[in-house]
């Protein structure tokens, strides 16, 4: 007896990492997934270490150097690796400080949205049903719309700059985070775990923060992961459209708008950013996926 | 005689069900008229099938509910939702599934803790862990499991968490809603002896809700038994185990299997379904499925009364 105790003492600290190793196990089991997490990561290494990575200014113009092409083309330099745009501007630098202002985008849009969906589906969820009814129309209301034209109406009426483009985006993201919320609250409210919780005399926060939410983050988590990869592409469509990111902010959708008339003439100006949104929100979703196939115990094969 | 822990009278909850746009709402009578006292060291156990009511009155004593009809006291305080906040660590609850009643993301040091925390602000932190500790001790845990995670635990032993919490707030009252049927056989009769060891330690007052008589049996040392919503029988446990008054209650024991070779009763199939609780005949509740029933019993409601123990039937037994 007090060997198998000990025994089992022994284990416990392996067995919190076992359950780090049993998502890894799950996550890796998708190989797409783990690309997506490898590029994702060297996103954000790109943009945190933007400064130091990037050979220019992203704002500098060469003048004499415009458009020049990348450098296994003729006319290219190894001084501009991917070449330059039409006011003499290094792509590669510009790219680069593009990844910081997507990042930062797509983790300030995340965090509004979940916070406030979070926040708002907890209430639907634990209130008297006509605020629960008021709430949950209102959002079918903001989903009626098609997302990005609603978003482009509110920056309309804000202004058009990054961060009322974030705080559109982050708008329009939300429904989904209250609807993600309020369902699995419900699921969760009727458990015993959470009467025995009222009965020992929590109050209502307490029985929404404590007991409830840290029981409904998993789905939350993944929607976090995908939306991450909808905030940058929309955020770079509202930059095409001349309703995010003004020039010369390097952001991509900007970079894409501004090179539209040379697309014929100078296809690195376009090809380079567009690849950019491309294999960053690819990387995102794929890694999405592989987070809801390890966090999603619907999913779980025993 | 002592004053009871806890004294019901005619207590009654109603449920409306349904009424959409277009329909009137239907009423469900889960519990009527149900009176009963529990003193301080004693189990009273309610038997019935399910869908009688039990887990209902298990609710209302709980304070989880508010009854619709009668009176709940607990100690000396009316129980009403006033009082609830007051009365919060006089009574408590053992669930029957130890798998829905523990927060997976709880360890289970946090979980015992939580009750404290909630209701005795005053207390250090360090208080607090011993005295989670020391419960873990009572309830038969080992300290090591203070940092663990629920589902590290097997049925029983989860089963002896959700106790050990219900117990942190030293409740006078217990109650214990099928605190065994989810648990293996071998399993069960651990528990109710941890739960009987713990009664004569604390003195604490149960309320047992079961379907299973043998175990009633065991624990009871008075019975109530239930049916659609109403006590039909009540009394000391060996009388009603004994000489059941009610042809519910005798049908009830029949259908228990016993470990007499050979011997035992014969058992009494009952014919029919249980009525639906949103439309109650007039007469007794049983009647549609009674051998005796004659006119009077579709027509008058028969009065939970009688000697030796009270019981709801016109035609009891001797």
């Amino acid at each position: 007896m007090a060997d198998a105790s000990s025994q089992i003492a022994r284990t416990v600290p392996t067995r919190r990492a076992g359950r780090l190793r049993e998502f890894w196990k799950y996550f890796s089991e998708n190989r797409g997934a783990v690309i997506g997490l490898y590029v994702f990561a060297a996103f954000a290494m790109v943009a945190i270490f933007a400064d130091f990575l990037a050979p220019y200014d992203p704002t500098t113009q060469f003048r004499g150097s415009e458009l020049i092409p990348p450098f296994w083309q003729e006319g290219g330099e190894w001084a501009f690796p991917l070449g330059t745009d039409a006011v003499g501007r290094d792509m590669l630098s510009r790219l680069i400080h593009g990844a910081r202002f997507s990042f930062f985008v797509g983790i300030v849009v995340v965090v509004v949205a979940a916070t406030g969906g979070i926040l708002l589906g907890l209430i639907a969820g634990f209130a008297p049903k006509w605020l629960d009814t008021l709430i949950m129309r209102l959002m079918d209301i903001i989903l009626a719309f098609p997302s990005l034209l609603l978003a482009l109406v509110l920056v309309a009426i804000l202004g058009p700059t990054l961060l009322n483009a974030m705080i559109a985006i982050a708008l329009v993201l939300q429904p989904h985070y209250v609807r993600l919320t309020r369902a699995s609250v419900i699921n969760e409210r009727t458990k015993d775990y959470v009467t025995a919780a009222r009965v020992a005399g929590a109050g209502y926060l307490r029985t929404m923060f404590v007991t409830v939410l840290p029981n409904c983050l998993a789905p939350i988590i993944v929607q976090a992961a995908l939306s991450f990869s909808t905030a940058i592409l929309d955020a770079a469509a509202l930059g095409f459209l001349g309703m995010g990111a003004q020039p010369p902010t390097p952001e991509w959708g900007t970079m894409l708008a501004d090179a539209r008339e040379f697309v014929l003439r100078a296809w690195w100006v376009v090809t380079f950013p567009g690849l950019a949104i491309l294999v960053t929100v690819l990387a995102i979703n794929l890694m999405g996926d592989g987070l809801r196939d390890a966090l999603d115990p619907k999913l779980k094969r025993s | 005689m002592s004053q009871p822990i806890v004294l019901a009278e005619n207590l009654g909850r109603d449920y409306e069900v349904g009424g959409g746009l277009f329909s009137k709402p239907g009423i469900v009578r889960a519990v009527t008229e149900t009176s009963f006292s529990i003193e301080a060291g004693k189990t009273l156990a309610v038997v019935g099938e399910s869908g009688c009511g039990k887990s209902t009155l298990a609710r209302l004593v709980t304070l989880i509910e508010e009854p619709t009809a009668g009176h709940l006291r607990i100690g000396d305080t009316e129980a009403t939702p006033e009082n609830w906040k007051k009365l919060r660590t006089d009574v408590q609850i053992v669930f029957q599934d130890p798998y829905g009643s523990l927060n997976l993301r709880q360890k289970v040091g946090a979980m015992l803790e939580e009750p404290l925390k909630i209701n005795r602000p005053e207390m250090s932190k360090a208080e607090r862990q011993a005295k989670g500790r020391e419960m873990m001790r009572l309830v038969g845990l080992r300290e090591e499991h203070y940092d663990r995670y629920p589902h590290m635990f097997s049925g029983g032993q989860r089963q002896r968490i959700a106790i050990a919490r219900a117990l942190m707030l030293e409740p006078k009252l217990l109650v214990l809603d099928e605190p065994v049927s989810a648990l293996d056989l071998s399993i069960q009769s651990q528990i109710l002896n941890l739960l009987l060891d713990l009664q004569e330690r604390l003195q604490l007052a149960y309320l047992f809700i079961s379907h299973d008589l043998s175990v009633v049996r065991h624990v009871a040392d008075d019975v109530v038994v239930m049916y659609l919503g109403r006590p039909v029988e009540t009394g000391p446990k060996d009388e009603v185990f004994d000489a059941p008054r009610h042809p519910y209650t005798k049908a009830l024991l029949s259908a228990t299997p016993r470990a007499e070779p050979g011997g035992g009763r014969q058992r009494i199939k009952l014919q029919g379904e249980l009525p639906s609780p949103l439309n109650v005949p007039p007469g007794c509740p049983f009647a549609p499925r009674c051998w005796k029933a004659e006119d009077i019993c579709r027509s008058d409601r028969p009065r939970l009364e009688g000697q030796p123990h009270p019981a709801a039937c016109h035609f009891p037994e001797a």
